[in-house]
């Protein structure tokens, strides 16, 4: 490579001398470095130097090259979301302590509100409870009116909070025991019952309809309805937990059934929580954005 | 195969089969059921089919003397083999998993199906199946060729693919039972692991041994690179794979490494896998096929000096920047972050060279496709590098993170850099091997040709729209300070770009399957021959003193 060596054969496309080397044919030419590739280089090198004497970059032991411009992502972090925070403070504050009354009543504050909770459902509850409120197998509809621990919006915002069968100390607890103590017969007579009960097919006066009385008034109210705040669904509406076809009734009798709903208290904050608490209301009442 | 090796050489397979055999049987009687039972059933069945193969052969006529004359080869042919094979498993399990993305109801009830399972069956598959076995088949040719000498043993090399593909099956038919080290790019459990640095030492041995005795003055860039391969990824491996066995009869570890250093040795690993793995060894088989099949010399011999070193010196510090904005040190991101930019310089020093090489032979780029893939493979290479540098830039980098944007640029530089140039090398490889000019169906090569880079154009192109849709989705706020979508939304959004990266992927296969018909009509029938000067020095005639210059053309 000590600059030009005549005896090494010239190649007549580009007339650049080779390296004198061969491999089987292979040959290369001793082509100068382009200058543009150690500019490159250099430039690159000059950007990172830079970028090391600004910012975090090299070990000294147990510490490091802090940079002049003394950035630390954890705090960076932390101001990022502070500055969130505020930009949503003007509204959000409002739904700390909510008058639920007056705030379902202000149109302005509503606007506002109203397409961040949209997202803040579709974030944390529309896995389960579908984006329009409308369940799925194993979890309730949201959007028919029907309520399972109350419909007012305080009471949704506290079930949001401390869940169901969830993890929270004051959680509600909730469950529908097994009847496999029920003969094989009177359970399936009285999964037919309930079949029946939301198409108003069902016999008031069949054994069935005492062996409801006996057994599942307690919880599900006299006439199927629920209502009673306690967890118990209605069996007499249209829209269902698990499924209201017999089949699915034996063996919600039989295996009994324990559905949870995860306590939100530690995940979002008592603002979100009403806000959501007040989507839901309004999806009920078919007047939120699904 | 057996007709290639000596009487002695077969004894020793032989004794080899019977050890391989006998490894399975223990495996699988002191672990019972489980993973490592399967695969010791797997490493047995193998063991004893070998057995029967080679025991055949014993009392067979010696191989004939004058194979010394030649280069070793058959270990290349069935490495190709595999290459092929595993181009199939892993890229339609690549194709069956983004179809899943699309139609996820379509998961059959049965967790082996699951994508879970499956994803890590396509990146081994097609990483270390489908790239691995093109890398070592290609290793052997290309070193006996620039060494202008034999290989130096027949046992290492079959030692080398047999087992190398044994650690592949074992690793994909572990992940659909459910066995990983939930590692990135090194899922296989320990037993594998140990396997494969056997496998991988002896590889190496065989390299140097062959090297050492080379014919010629110099070690040719490839070979450069191939070692740079061989030896970083065992190290690698080595360090990544650590880990305590919960007991020796089943396939459980937990890794010696915890926390964030453990999160920064796996990035370390996962990115000098794509270093060394997907990019230096194919830099190797680049820096021999382009100029081979263009008939040009490399256009600069200083410029292969910078991007060598600059490669391997930069690449080993960039890990990092896997990890921008998590609870890795803000000092190892900026190192990370710097190195990366550094390596864009001998990235594009590498791919400009390989297009320098070409000039002169533009009119071959035109006509023969085979070229056209290493053409291609080159600007893919570039593009990719650039992207690579740029995604690697902090505030680049909080956009594109957790994306499908990360998704496009490895498949940018795996469908366009590293299959393209495997596919140009099987093309002038095959035709070589099998004693003929050309491929069986030249038109079937321009068939593959589009197919591959329609489908690479779609893939990436797709992916890009759905990695910067959904990065800005997620970080953009309305005026209020509230999320402008929900993460629902980002998901919704991404449905046509699933489904178009579907369809890129489906082509890219079909070019593969297209191929492997292709390979298999032109290795059949005719027997393995060469030209004359396709021969160890030794061989040559009229004799010529080694270090002689063949006179340029």
């Amino acid at each position: 490579m000590s600059g030009a060596d005549d005896d090494r054969p010239v190649d007549p496309v580009t007339g650049y001398q080779t390296t004198g080397h061969n491999w089987n044919g292979i040959i290369e030419l001793n082509t100068p470095m382009s200058r543009i590739a150690v500019w490159a280089l250099v430039l690159a090198f000059l950007y990172s130097v830079v970028a090391w004497i600004l910012l975090p970059a090299w070990p000294t032991g147990n510490h490091y090259t802090r940079g002049l411009l003394g950035l630390d992502q954890g705090a960076e972090a932390v101001d990022g979301y502070r500055q969130i925070h505020d930009a949503r403070q003007g509204w959000m504050a409002r739904f700390d302590d909510p008058d639920f009354a007056a705030l379902a009543g202000d149109p302005a504050v509503m606007a506002e509100a109203g397409p961040a909770a949209t997202r803040l459902f579709h974030d944390n509850c529309a896995a389960c409870h579908g984006d329009d409120g409308g369940g799925g197998p194993g979890f309730p509809v949201l959007s028919d009116g029907y309520w399972m621990w109350g419909g007012d919006p305080a009471t949704i915002a506290e079930t949001i909070r401390v869940g169901i069968n969830g993890t929270d100390p004051d959680t509600r607890i909730s469950e529908m025991p097994r009847f496999d103590w029920m003969s094989r017969e009177e359970r399936a007579i009285l999964a037919d019952y309930v079949a029946g009960l939301p198409a108003q097919s069902a016999d008031p006066g069949s054994p069935a309809a005492q062996l409801f009385a006996d057994n599942c008034a307690t919880c599900h109210g006299d006439t199927a309805a629920g209502g009673l705040d306690n967890g118990a669904p209605s069996l007499a509406d249209a829209s269902v937990i698990y499924g209201q076809d017999a089949e699915t009734v034996n063996t919600t009798l039989w295996a009994g059934r324990h559905g949870t709903m995860p306590s939100w208290s530690g995940r979002l904050t008592p603002a979100e929580i009403n806000l959501l608490a007040l989507h839901v209301l309004r999806l009920s009442q078919g007047r939120a954005t699904p | 195969m057996t007709d290639t090796l000596s009487l002695r050489e077969r004894r020793i397979g032989f004794f080899l089969a019977i050890l391989l055999a006998l490894l399975g049987l223990t495996m699988a009687a002191a672990a019972r059921h489980g993973a490592m039972a399967v695969h010791g059933v797997i490493a047995m069945a193998i063991g004893v089919a070998l057995i029967f193969l080679i025991a055949g052969s014993l009392y067979d006529p010696d191989a004939d003397p004058a194979r010394k004359d030649r280069y070793y080869d058959a270990p290349t042919q069935a490495g190709i083999f595999f290459t092929l094979i595993w181009a199939m498993i892993g890229m339609g399990a690549g194709v069956w998993v983004a179809a899943l993305l699309y139609w996820p109801e379509a998961t059959p009830l049965w967790p082996a199906t699951s994508f879970g399972r499956l994803r890590p069956v396509h990146t081994t598959g097609v990483i270390f199946g489908f790239g691995g076995n093109a890398l070592i088949a290609t290793s052997f040719y290309v070193l006996q060729r620039t060494a202008r000498t034999r290989l130096a043993d027949a046992i290492s090399p079959w030692f080398v693919v047999i087992g190398f593909n044994l650690f592949c099956v074992w690793g994909v038919t572990g992940y659909l039972m459910g066995s990983t080290q939930s590692k990135e790019y090194a899922e296989p459990e320990w037993y594998s692991d140990i396997w494969l640095v056997i496998v991988w030492v002896t590889y190496f041995v065989l390299y140097m041994r062959t090297l050492a005795r080379r014919n010629e003055p110099h070690i040719y860039v490839a070979n450069w690179y191939y070692l740079a391969f061989i030896l970083v990824v065992a190290m690698l491996h080595i360090v990544n794979n650590l880990a305590l066995p919960v007991s020796l009869t089943g396939a459980r570890s937990f890794p010696v490494w915890g926390g964030v250093q453990d999160a920064m040795i796996q990035w370390w690993y996962g990115h000098n896998a794509v270093a060394f793995f997907l990019t230096a060894g194919f830099l190797g088989m680049l820096y021999y096929f382009l100029p081979v099949r263009s008939g040009r010399p490399i256009w600069s011999y200083r410029l292969s000096i910078l991007s060598f070193w600059g490669i391997t010196f930069f690449y080993i510090w960039v890990g990092s920047h896997h990890l921008h904005y998590t609870a890795l040190p803000y000092w190892v991101q900026t190192l990370g972050m710097t190195f990366s930019v550094m390596l864009l310089v001998p990235s594009w020093a590498s791919a400009g060279n390989a297009l320098a090489t070409l000039n002169g032979a533009w009119h071959k780029v035109r006509d023969d496709a085979t070229l056209r893939f290493m053409f291609v493979a080159a600007v893919f290479y570039g593009l990719s590098t650039f992207e690579g540098s740029f995604l690697a830039i902090r505030p680049v980098n909080s956009l594109s993170h957790y994306t499908d944007w990360t998704v496009g640029h490895v498949h940018s530089g795996t469908l366009g850099w590293v299959a393209m140039i495997v596919f140009g090398a099987i093309y002038t490889i095959v035709p070589h091997l099998s004693g003929r000019e050309a491929m069986a169906s030249p038109r079937a090569v321009e068939w593959h040709f589009w197919l591959a880079v329609s489908g690479t154009l779609i893939y990436v192109i797709s992916m890009w729209n759905a990695g910067i849709t959904q990065g800005l989705m997620w970080r953009t706020y309305s005026e209020n300070g509230a999320l402008a979508y929900s993460f629902l939304d980002s998901v919704r959004a991404m449905a046509p770009y699933y489904l178009l990266r579907t369809i890129g992927g489906a082509l890219f296969l079909a070019g593969a399957v297209v191929c492997t018909w292709n390979c298999r009509k032109t290795m059949r029938a005719v027997p393995m021959g060469g030209s004359a000067s396709d021969r160890p020095l030794s061989a040559q005639t009229p004799p010529r003193r080694p270090f002689d210059a063949e006179p340029a053309e």
